[in-house]
C-alpha cells in the first residue's frame, strides 16, 4: 500500500461523507430547525420576536399554499 | 429588555464607501487598457503601458472593490445574523487600514513593475506579509463574532463567508510561498518550479474564483436577496447541500487552466471532470437565489435594487453554464487563449461579482445613515439599465471575437500552412474590442451615478449604529 492507496481512500472516503450530509439535510426531522433557521434574517427587524413563532414555515411550504 | 449595546457599523461604513471608490478606480483603468488594444499609442511609457496597468486592473475591482465589497458585508452580516456586536472591533479597525494600504501598495508597485508574475498573486513577498497579517486579523474577528452569537444556529451566509476567509488564507500562504531575494526592488523567486509551479498556481487562480468570488458573495447573497424580497430563503436544506457541494468540488477544478500544456494529462482530465460536476452545486445555489423570489416576482416590476440582486443571479447561472462548458477539452482547444475568456470572466465579475455587490451596497447605505432609502430611487434604476446593457456588449463582443480568433487561429490550407498570420487576427479583432471599450464605459458611467448617489445620501444623514438584537431564545 503506497501513498497514492491512500489518497483514494480518503477521496472515496469525502465522497460517502457528501453522500451522508445530503441524506442528513433531506431527512424529515431537520425540517423544522431548517424552517427556523432560513427565518434569521428577517426576524432580526421585528421586534415581535413571539408572533414568529407562528410565522416560521418555509419558502417551499407557502408556495405549495399559495398555488 | 433591551440591551444598550449597538453593532459596530463603522468599520462597515468605511468599507462600504471605498467599494465604491474602488470599484470605479479600477474599472477606470480596465476602460483604460481598453481603450489601449484599440489605440496602442495610448501606451504613453513603461509605467502606463497595458502589461502593467493589466494587473493593475485585475487586483484593483477583484481584491479592492470586490475585497472591500466583501468585508463590508460579511462584517454586517455577522454581526445582525448573530445577534452580537463585532469581536475586538479594534482588529476590525486594523483590517480596514491594512486592507487599504495593501491596494495603495498594489497601486504602487505593480505600474513600477514589480510583480510575482502569478496571474491574480502579482504583489511581491512584502505585500503578502501583511495581506497574511490583514486575513488572520479578518479571521479572528469575523469567527469571533460567531463564537459571541446569541443565537444557536450559524446562519448559512455566515458558513459561506467562513469558507471564503479559510480558503483565501489557505490559498494565499501556498501559492505565495517564495524566495525573497530583495526588498527594494521588490524581488521573490517562487517555490515551486516547473509545471508544479504552474499548476499550484493554477489551483489557486481557480480557487480564487470559487472561493473569493463565488463563496463570499454567495453569502452576501444568503442575507441580502431574502433581506430585499423578504422572504426566507427558497430551500434551507438546498444551501446546506450546495455549500459542501462547492467545498468538496472547487479544489479540483484548477487544471482546465492547463489544457495542452506540459501538465500530465489524467491531471488534465480530472480538471475537466471536476468543472463539470461543478454546474451542479452552481446551479443550486443560483435556483435557490432566484426561487427565492416565488410568489412575490411583481415585486421586481418596482424594486432597483432587487433587479440587481436577480440579474447577478442570472448571470452567475449564465457564466457556470459557460464555465464547465469551456473546460472541455474540445471546447477550450477553441477557446484558449482567445478574448472568449476575457467575455466569460466579465459575465462572472460584472454580472454576478460586481451586480450583487452593488446591490447590497444599495441596501446597506441608508441603513448605515439613518435614511429610509437612497436618496434617489430613480438613479438606481438608471445605474440598473446602463450597466446591464453595457455587460450585454462587453460580453457579446468577447464571444463573437474569440471565437473568430479561435477559428482564424486554427485555420489551414490544403498544403497544411496557415490560412492567417497573427497579426490578421489582431486587425480582424479592432470593432469588436471597440464595441467591448464601450460596454466598460457604460458600466463605469453607472459606477459614478452610484457615487454621486451615496454621496447624496451620506449628505447630512447621521451615522446609525442599530442596537443589537435580543438573544434569540426561539431557535
Amino acid at each position: 500500500m503506497d501513498i497514492n492507496d491512500l489518497r483514494t481512500v480518503i477521496t472515496v472516503l469525502l465522497f460517502v461523507v457528501f453522500i451522508g450530509i445530503v441524506w442528513w439535510a433531506y431527512s424529515d426531522r431537520r425540517k423544522q430547525a431548517y424552517d427556523e433557521a432560513a427565518r434569521i434574517p428577517l426576524d432580526e427587524d421585528s421586534p415581535l420576536i413571539p408572533k414568529a413563532a407562528s410565522a416560521t414555515q418555509g419558502n417551499e411550504k407557502q408556495e405549495e399554499k399559495t398555488s | 429588555m433591551q440591551s444598550p449595546a449597538t453593532y459596530h457599523y463603522k468599520v462597515v461604513r468605511q468599507f462600504t464607501v471605498m467599494t465604491v471608490i474602488w470599484g470605479i478606480v479600477g474599472m477606470l483603468v480596465g476602460v483604460i487598457i481598453a481603450a489601449q488594444l484599440v489605440w496602442p499609442e495610448l501606451n504613453v511609457n513603461e509605467y502606463l503601458s497595458y502589461g502593467r496597468l493589466r494587473p493593475l486592473h485585475t487586483n484593483a475591482v477583484i481584491f479592492a472593490f470586490g475585497g472591500c465589497a466583501l468585508f463590508a458585508t460579511s462584517y454586517f452580516v455577522v454581526q445582525r445574523t448573530s445577534h452580537a456586536p463585532l469581536f475586538a472591533p479594534r482588529l476590525a479597525a486594523f483590517t480596514f487600514w491594512g486592507w487599504q494600504l495593501v491596494i495603495v501598495l498594489a497601486a504602487v508597485t505593480l505600474p513600477m513593475g514589480m510583480t510575482q508574475a502569478k496571474e491574480y498573486a502579482e504583489l511581491e513577498w512584502p505585500i503578502d506579509i501583511l495581506i497574511t497579517l490583514v486575513w488572520v486579523s479578518y479571521a479572528v474577528v469575523f469567527f469571533g463574532t460567531i463564537v459571541k452569537r446569541t443565537v444557536s444556529h450559524i446562519y448559512v451566509a455566515n458558513w459561506f463567508y467562513g469558507a471564503f476567509i479559510l480558503a483565501v488564507a489557505l490559498l494565499h500562504l501556498v501559492n505565495s510561498a517564495a524566495i525573497p531575494v530583495s526588498l527594494f526592488p521588490m524581488k521573490s523567486y517562487s517555490a515551486y518550479a516547473g509545471v508544479q509551479d504552474a499548476m499550484v498556481q493554477w489551483w489557486y487562480g481557480h480557487n480564487a474564483v470559487g472561493f473569493f468570488l463565488t463563496a463570499g458573495f454567495l453569502g452576501m447573497m444568503y442575507y441580502f436577496v431574502p433581506k430585499q424580497a423578504d422572504r426566507p430563503i427558497y430551500s434551507y436544506r438546498l444551501s446546506v447541500v450546495h455549500f459542501w457541494a462547492l467545498i468538496f468540488t472547487y479544489m479540483w477544478a484548477g487544471p482546465h487552466h492547463l489544457h495542452y500544456t506540459a501538465l500530465p494529462d489524467w491531471t488534465q482530465s480530472i480538471g475537466m471532470v471536476f468543472s463539470l460536476i461543478l454546474l451542479a452545486p452552481s446551479w443550486g445555489g443560483m435556483i435557490n437565489g432566484i426561487m427565492t423570489l416565488s410568489g412575490v416576482w411583481h415585486k421586481l416590476r418596482d424594486d432597483p435594487i432587487l433587479k440587481f440582486l436577480v440579474t447577478s443571479l442570472s448571470f452567475y447561472g449564465m457564466s457556470t453554464f459557460e464555465g464547465p462548458m469551456m473546460s472541455i477539452k474540445t471546447v477550450n482547444a477553441l477557446s484558449h487563449y482567445t478574448d472568449w475568456t476575457i467575455g466569460h470572466v466579465h459575465s462572472g465579475a460584472l454580472g454576478w461579482v460586481a451586480m450583487i455587490s452593488i446591490g447590497s451596497i444599495y441596501y446597506l447605505l441608508p441603513r448605515l445613515y439613518g435614511k429610509a432609502q437612497m436618496h434617489s430611487m430613480k438613479a438606481v434604476e438608471t445605474h440598473f439599465w446602463i450597466a446591464t446593457i453595457g455587460i450585454v456588449l462587453y460580453i457579446a463582443s468577447m464571444w463573437i471575437a474569440g471565437v473568430m480568433q479561435g477559428l482564424m487561429w486554427r485555420a489551414t490550407n490544403l498544403d497544411g500552412t496557415l490560412t492567417y498570420s497573427f497579426v490578421e487576427s489582431v486587425k480582424a479583432t479592432y470593432p469588436f474590442w471597440t464595441i467591448r471599450l464601450l460596454g466598460g464605459v457604460l458600466f463605469l458611467t453607472g459606477m459614478l451615478i452610484m457615487a454621486w448617489n451615496m454621496f447624496k445620501t451620506m449628505a447630512g444623514g447621521q451615522t446609525i449604529n442599530a442596537p443589537v438584537l435580543k438573544a434569540a431564545i426561539a431557535h
